[in-house]
């Protein structure tokens, strides 16, 4: 694997193979010492556009699991927030002998750019651009309903028939737009449930059925339900009036989580709005996989890390 | 010594092919055409055989970005003008988005005099509607009219004068002059922070989208404003299906109304957004296939009056970044006859004749511009351009003659090519290549006395 830029253009095979691997990976967490020597005297640079501390140190975390130097690199307090170009930071990062670089940036495409511009021959990881796209994530996802619905016995396996329901922020979400690629590939069927507001305006070419009623979608039975974290400054943006009325239309609230049938798996990207998208209750419950996801991120990057920087590179 | 040669002269232009298909030998001298017509005579001339080049009339662009002042780094008006010779231009109108802008007569002959010493176009430049185009009020219109720079166009192009009292006040406003707002059509709340053309492949790349309705809402109340007050209303660079049947409906209701398409979107869509590379990010953005098709039926069907090129020059690094962050905007002067070729004569919708029409007698007409426009017959200016029309070439850096690079069209196979341009009846391009900067200001000054 060159880099991860997407779950658009990877094929179910590709993606069955990393979260094969992850199970390997998670494998070592269980032992006394987390640690492989596998990226040895390689270069893992996180580098950080927007803040987002949980998703930094997932990725750090799974490149010293296999023994990588690894560099953060944050916007603020660099010379990134002095003006300096993506391409002069690239550029920079290179000459530093970079060999893999976790990008986080706020542009929707700037992994791509990075990817394709030459600037740097580093593999690239996309940790989430803009409204575009966050594969790491989704791929934590999909290894996490995997486990929860196969235990012991997920490896080779894909989500065949699995029903999926997100609901929320679907307009701004890169967790949404990778979930939907990465789960329709993996043989599962996803549904969106959001405002009208917060839905892309056209829908075409996108494998989800659309509904803006969560009381429907609940009583469909869905396998998962997956509450993406609502931010209150859309409000003010006239995407929906307040928090209230947010929360009794779209929340997974009690009533709605005790709806669910006992098997249903309740997941949340976090940071969790509790009382918002999701009730206490519903995140502290036994369907939760909430924590589970935080722990499967580091056993997935380690995998996409593993993929990227060992073994024969495709261009080479 | 050379202002002298410059002025004496002549040219025989053998065996062109005029717009209508009828074939002709043309004189030009003392910068008019003086003969048209087989066999005449190469006395004293310098002959250029047009075997197999149509002879077009000297290009117009209502629309272009010089940068100067103020934006040297992306464009002059001497090398914004070299750009505009070696694409078959004989006249451009300079949009007022300049430092200073274009909102003063100080400033509109300041261009006008640099352009005039570039010598290889008309320079017309366009005055600002608002003061320092910020929508606020109205600058001094008037004075840039009686202006030397004899203003006529007035546009705020690159901002929408959005406030529907302001946009009838200057449209009410011009008719003292026979001026006219060329107005860039988007509503700036339906548009912030708009990245691309809103639809599926927005959603998918995750762009803000930039929505059709913002630029239809926009003409469909302009042209309101100008039937009501008696106005005359142009529309600048028309994007979408849905503005085109504005448009028709307007001019069917007897509305004076003109518009606009650049080459860009009548050839190219939004699929090239895909894979984020900021060449391909222009405002208004590229559209759908159904919207190119829309614009091509219109432009065929007299709906769009003309074609412009919206040239906007930019330096390498505005473009050369992630998407949000690059600028808006294409070089397009160079490229333009050949797109519009590739986009709309090669399939038969619009003829040379067409073309010299949408690229040079309405224009010039629209924008009230002196010694354009004119056609290809004896008395006219000498303002006309040789296009081999069999040719074709990889579009590439060496066919960029601006500063800018910032082209959708490298590496792309294009049709056709400039062989000769003539500006008042001297060569600006010859073989394909331009003349000299020195040799171009010669004649320019010789021209002035």
């Amino acid at each position: 694997m060159r880099h991860l830029l997407s779950t658009k253009d990877m094929s179910r095979d590709d993606a069955i193979t990393l979260l094969d691997i992850a199970e390997d990976m998670a494998d070592v967490a269980d032992r006394e010492v987390k640690k492989l020597p596998t990226l040895r005297g390689k270069t893992v640079v996180n580098l950080f556009f927007e803040d987002s501390t949980r998703t930094r140190i997932s990725f750090e975390a799974a490149a010293k699991r296999l023994s990588a130097d690894v560099i953060n690199f944050s916007a603020k307090g660099s010379s990134v927030s002095k003006g300096e170009s993506l391409k002069d930071t690239a550029q920079t990062l290179a000459a530093m002998g970079a060999d893999a670089v976790v990008i986080r940036h706020p542009a929707s495409g700037a992994p791509h750019v990075l990817a394709e511009s030459g600037w740097i021959d580093a593999g690239i990881i996309n940790a989430g651009d803009g409204m575009h796209e966050h594969p790491t994530q989704a791929l934590l996802d999909a290894f996490t309903i995997r486990r929860r619905l196969h235990q012991g016995g997920a490896r080779g396996k894909g989500l065949d028939g699995v029903t999926v329901t997100i609901v929320g922020d679907i307009l701004h979400s890169r967790v949404a737009r990778s979930n939907v690629w990465l789960l329709t590939t993996l043989g599962a069927h996803v549904t969106f449930v959001a405002p009208p507001t917060l839905l892309p305006m056209d829908l075409t070419g996108w494998p989800a059925e659309v509904g803006f009623d969560l009381d429907a979608a609940i009583d469909s039975g869905p396998d998962v339900v997956m509450m993406l974290r609502i931010q209150l400054e859309r409000m003010n943006a006239a995407f929906f009036p307040n928090s209230r009325e947010y929360s009794r239309r779209w929340g997974l609230d009690d009533e709605r989580f005790a709806r669910l049938a006992p098997t249903s798996i309740v997941m949340h990207p976090g940071p969790m709005n509790r009382g918002l998208e999701i009730s206490s209750a519903a995140a502290d419950s036994a369907g939760s996989t909430v924590r589970e996801q935080v722990a499967n991120g580091v056993s997935v990057r380690m995998a996409a890390l593993y993929l990227l920087l060992s073994g024969d590179r495709e261009d080479s | 010594m050379s202002s002298e040669r410059a002025a004496s002269t002549r040219y025989l232009i053998r065996g062109a092919t005029l717009p209508d298909g009828t074939g002709t030998d043309l004189v030009l001298a003392d910068g008019r055409i003086t003969e048209l017509g087989s066999g005449l005579s190469s006395a004293g001339a310098s002959v250029i055989d047009a075997a197999g080049l149509i002879a077009l009339p000297g290009l117009v662009d209502l629309h272009t970005h010089l940068r100067e002042p103020g934006f040297e780094q992306s464009e002059t008006i001497l090398t914004g003008s070299r750009a505009a010779a070696i694409g078959g231009f004989t006249s451009v109108f300079a949009m007022a988005n300049t430092s200073p802008v274009q909102d003063t007569a100080g400033v509109v002959e300041q261009v006008l005099a640099l352009g005039e010493r570039a010598g290889y176009v008309t320079v017309q430049p366009i005055g600002a509607v608002t003061v320092g185009l910020a929508g606020e009020r109205l600058a001094e219109l008037g004075a840039m009219a009686a202006s030397r720079a004899r203003v006529r166009v007035f546009s705020d192009d690159g901002f929408c004068v959005s406030d529907p009292l302001l946009m009838r006040r200057a449209l009410e406003y011009v008719k003292a002059f026979d001026g006219v707002v060329a107005q860039h059509a988007q509503e700036p709340r339906l548009t912030e922070k708009a990245q691309m053309n809103e639809g599926a492949l927005s959603g998918e790349l995750g762009l803000t989208g930039w929505p059709a309705v913002a630029e239809e809402s926009i003409i469909a109340r302009d042209v309101l404003l100008a039937e009501h007050v008696g106005s005359r209303l142009h529309v600048c660079h028309v994007s979408t299906a849905g503005s085109v049947d504005v448009i028709r409906w307007a001019k069917a209701r007897g509305i004076n109304v003109t518009a606009e398409a650049t080459p860009h979107h009548l050839l190219l869509t939004e699929d090239l957004v895909v894979g984020y590379d900021a060449r391909f990010k222009v405002n208004p953005p590229l559209r759908r296939r159904e919207d190119v098709e829309a614009l091509r039926a219109g432009l065929a069907d007299g709906t769009i009056d003309i074609v412009a090129t919206d040239h906007a020059p930019h330096p390498v690094e505005s473009k050369d970044c992630e998407w949000d962050a690059a600028a808006n905007g294409m070089v397009g002067l160079e490229s333009a006859l050949s797109v519009v070729h590739a986009a709309v004569v090669a399939g038969g919708q619009l003829d040379w004749s067409d073309i010299a029409r949408v690229l040079s007698a309405t224009p010039a007409r629209i924008g009230r511009v002196n010694g354009q426009g004119q056609g290809l017959v004896v008395g006219a200016p000498a303002e006309l351009t040789l296009y081999d029309p069999s040719a074709s070439r990889v579009f590439d850096r060496e066919d960029l003659a601006g500063k800018g690079v910032n082209s959708p069209y490298l590496t792309m196979t294009l049709p056709g090519r400039v062989h000769a341009t003539f500006h008042r009846g001297y060569a600006t391009v010859l073989d394909g290549m331009l003349r000299p900067i020195a040799e171009i200001a010669a004649h320019g000054e010789n021209d002035r006395g």
